[in-house]
């Protein structure tokens, strides 16, 4: 029996959880919706004015597209894990790891997309600048991926247990903290008319390094979390 | 040497060996603690700056290097037990977190106290606040993640992962932090350099730190044997054990 390639993998795996995600339309609204709502509550909870959005807004913008990330990252292998489906996933001779980041990838391409395409609307919301604007979205196209390579360590950590979502934010956060100062510092160095290269050089280095290593990490955890 | 190491494996061989280093580690940590404190708050230098108030150094310090040591070791261990399947290495990373998060807490109960009279300020946002904020965090979420997995296996290497990836990520959020906002001094002691301060200041420093670490060895070994009986409870030997102890 010949064993398919390692990209033929990758490839399947990705099409069948985009498939899926395509299926339950839902469920990748609902975060989007949520990073909106989330913005919006800060003109509304703490101040409208104009200085304040402009000051507050780049992180405003990325802490809730850091929220949102994380209400989504329970499902990630949710609900392969209670169809079954995750426990063939690791029986398959292909390296689990590569399983592992063609579901991250598929989960940053549901969540992390949108919220990178909604982002320009919000900053217009807030007041930004149009070169402030670019900015935030070059630090999210770089961040949010992070974001779902991270939090696919605590997702797969906590997807044996019942009460996975609460438990998931505990972990996960403390170490989001890195990506959101850089993301913030490169969005405030723009606006204050500062060189951002070297932060951009930084954010690359995280993604970099999260890439791979979180998948790698993620497995590891996956197969303990299924151990009993 | 290896033979020490093989041995490690056997919680039972734990058990009894460190049942003859406690008492020892246990005066050792009292005579150091008892020592260090009566010298360093009376009869170490006031500071010519800060008066008084520089002593809190004494309980701060010490505390902020096994918050720190506490993380490393409870990440080394959980290497070892996802490595070599050790069930000591599980016991110790279990047996660690609820220490370290202690000495974290403390670390920054103690600087908030010496902050308010020094910087004016209770909490400031600055970077080495902030990040052992975030490692108290990391403790909080071990911890957390020992307590939802019922199965103890399963659950000191679920939070094996989560320490190792915590440990990658200490430097990171260090350095993000730092160039961040900063206003903590730089650090007090350090193993290459003479510090700063005069000897009869420092001493007691010195005497503070190691006492610290005996007496995290002794609270370490306590959790780790109380671990221990909890899990090999079924085997004979700690069956023998407790009827002994109650007959």
């Amino acid at each position: 029996m010949n064993t398919p390639s390692l990209s033929h993998v990758f490839i399947t795996v990705l099409k069948r959880d985009l498939t899926l995600a395509y299926r339950r339309r839902q469920d990748l609204v609902n975060p989007m919706i949520f990073f909106v709502i989330v913005v919006s509550l800060f003109p509304l909870g703490v101040s409208p004015e104009k200085s304040f959005l402009q000051e507050a807004g780049a992180g405003v913008v990325w802490v809730a597209a850091l929220l949102a990330t994380l209400l989504s990252l329970d499902s990630l292998f949710r609900s392969d894990y209670e169809d079954g489906s995750l426990e063939q996933l690791i029986l398959t001779p292909q390296p689990l790891f590569l399983i592992v980041l063609a579901k991250i990838l598929s989960h940053w391409l549901v969540t992390g997309v949108p919220l990178l395409i909604l982002s320009p609307v919000l900053g217009v919301m807030m007041h930004l600048e149009f070169e402030t604007i670019k900015v935030l979205m070059l630090t999210l196209l770089l961040g949010t991926p992070v974001l779902s390579l991270i939090g696919a360590i605590g997702a797969a950590l906590t997807v044996g247990l019942k009460s996975g979502g609460v438990l998931i934010s505990l972990l996960i956060l403390p170490l989001y903290i890195p990506i959101l100062i850089f993301g913030t510092g490169t969005v405030q160095a723009a606006t204050n008319l500062l060189p951002i290269d070297g932060y951009i050089a930084l954010m690359g280095a995280i993604l970099a390094l999260s890439l791979t290593l979180s998948p790698i990490a993620a497995a590891a955890a996956l197969r303990i979390s299924l151990s009993n | 040497m290896w033979t020490f190491f093989h041995k490690l494996g056997s919680p039972k061989w734990f058990y009894e060996i460190s049942g003859k280093w406690l008492p020892w580690l246990a005066v050792l940590s009292a005579i150091l603690l008892v020592a260090g404190s009566v010298w360093a708050l009376a009869f170490a230098p006031a500071d010519y700056q800060q008066g008084n108030s520089f002593r809190i150094i004494y309980i701060h310090v010490p505390a902020a290097f096994l918050a720190q040591s506490c993380f490393i070791m409870m990440a080394i261990s959980g290497a070892i037990g996802l490595i070599w399947k050790m069930k000591i290495a599980d016991v110790f990373v279990k047996a660690a977190a609820p220490i370290g998060a202690s000495f974290t807490f403390l670390a920054l109960l103690t600087g908030a106290i010496w902050g308010k009279p020094t910087w004016g300020t209770w909490w400031i946002w600055d970077a080495r606040l902030t990040s052992m904020l975030i490692l108290l965090f990391l403790y909080f979420g071990v911890m957390a993640l020992q307590s939802a997995i019922e199965d103890a296996t399963t659950a000191a290497k679920a939070s094996a992962i989560l320490a190792l990836v915590g440990m990658v990520n200490i430097p990171i959020i260090k350095y993000s932090v730092e160039w961040w906002n900063t206003l903590h001094q730089p650090a007090t002691f350090t193993l290459t350099e003479k510090p700063a301060m005069p000897a009869e200041m420092w001493v007691p420093l010195l005497v503070m730190v190691i006492g610290y670490y005996c007496f995290f060895t002794t609270v370490l070994f306590l959790r780790a044997r109380n671990e221990i009986l909890e899990r090999e409870r079924r085997t004979n030997w700690v069956k023998k054990l407790v009827s002994k102890e109650a007959a």
